[in-house]
């Protein structure tokens, strides 16, 4: 089974968020609870690997010269879907990730995944690397949203641990820190990595 | 392995019109199949913050619904008994911008409840505000002998710690529903 490394790629060894330091800005700027990092990236997650596969899919169909705008057309199909579809069933979290879902269009792991390995590999590749991609971004920015909301906030996914009263420090659900997480997460990652030669 | 198409100008064309086309046909699947959920979900939300924001009634809000410059106003009845009216308002003043909030208040005039519908405030610090801490400072006042404006400002409210602009735009947005109601009030009063 030599193609599970394409899926085990994405988890650690070029973890999108904390290895190849892509698509920050979602990390950063949405990750201020832990569960809006998992919303935002299973909504990546999906992006990515739909965009993935189908780009793999028709590749052959897309002349060089246009294939970013092709790109761009097919993965802006997606984010609009989970768009309508996030209003539609899930009218919470969607409003807590506002715009933030359009702009998966944009974000570069997306892009970048399609332009570095879907319109060069075959599509059962591609839907792996997708998926590793997506849960690697999911796993980073869900971790970074627990750590901010925990010391930010007082709670974890919603559950309140240290009372409403209690003083907490403000600053990690303001945007210094989430810069400060983010440095932290990938140092430690960086430290891993060295430890276990990855 | 199938060879790639040429950069020649009618195979550019002609695969960014295909793949536009296929994909505005899923976009406009997407979009039919969801239209109504999207709005039943809107409209669901407004339902239960009306029930949140006056005691029980049995009236259909929207037989009392009255429009006051893009404010709504719903005069509820329990049993054809007036039990208070539910005051959708907004205000552009919040740190994030846009407030929207769903207050209740009693045929008196009293506010009995009030939850925010929408915003964009800072997290942890204007989101406070749907917080009792913050929001039980209103619930049994009367707007017209309790003032509206955080104690900053000379008023009755307590602000938000490091949030002193979120919770101005609260207290305005609640203001604005009053402001609103008082009109309505005053008009039915009025009429023979």
């Amino acid at each position: 089974m030599g193609s599970l490394k394409y899926f085990t790629n994405g988890l650690l060894k070029e973890n999108p968020s904390l290895v190849l330091v892509l698509g920050t800005c979602p990390a950063l700027a949405v990750t201020t609870s832990a569960v809006n990092g998992l919303g935002m990236g299973a909504a990546t997650t999906f992006v990515l690997l739909c965009s993935n596969v189908i780009i793999s899919l028709i590749k052959n169909l897309i002349p060089d010269k246009v294939r970013i705008a092709a790109f761009i057309v097919v993965i802006a199909t997606f984010v609009t879907i989970v768009d309508l579809v996030m209003k539609a069933y899930v009218p919470d979290l969607y409003k807590a990730l506002g715009i933030f879902i359009p702009l998966i269009v944009v974000n570069c792991i997306i892009l970048g995944r399609a332009e570095a390995f879907a319109q060069k590999n075959k599509v059962w590749f591609a839907f792996l690397d997708g998926l590793g991609m997506g849960i690697g971004f999911t796993l980073a920015i869900t971790v970074m949203g627990a750590i901010r909301e925990i010391l930010g906030n007082g709670s974890i996914f919603n559950l309140r641990i240290i009372s409403q009263d209690a003083s907490t420090i403000l600053l990690f659900v303001l945007p210094p820190g989430a810069f400060v997480t983010y440095g932290l997460l990938i140092a430690g990652m960086n430290k891993l990595r060295a430890k276990y030669n990855l | 392995m199938a060879k790639k198409l040429d950069s020649t100008l009618p195979n550019m064309i002609l695969s960014l019109v295909i793949i536009s086309i296929f994909m505005s046909a899923a976009l406009a699947f997407v979009y039919l199949k969801t239209k109504e959920p999207i709005e039943n979900a809107a409209r669901q939300k407004e339902a239960e913050a009306i029930k949140q924001v006056v005691p029980a009634f049995d009236s259909n809000p929207a037989t009392g619904k009255i429009e006051k410059g893009g404010i709504v106003v719903y005069q509820l009845t329990n049993q054809s008994i007036p039990v208070g009216f539910a005051v959708k308002s907004s205000t552009e003043k919040g740190f994030g911008g846009h407030i929207e909030i769903m207050a209740g208040f009693l045929p008196d005039g009293s506010i009995y409840n009030i939850t925010v519908l929408q915003h964009k405030e800072t997290p942890g610090l204007g989101t406070k505000m749907n917080e009792p801490k913050f929001s039980a400072q209103f619930p049994g006042n009367n707007p017209a002998n309790f003032s509206l404006k955080v104690k900053k400002d000379g008023g009755q409210v307590d602000a938000i710690t490091a949030a002193t602009i979120s919770s101005r735009a609260y207290c305005d947005a609640v203001q604005r529903a009053y402001d609103a109601l008082k009109q309505v009030t005053d008009s039915i009063t009025t009429q023979p």
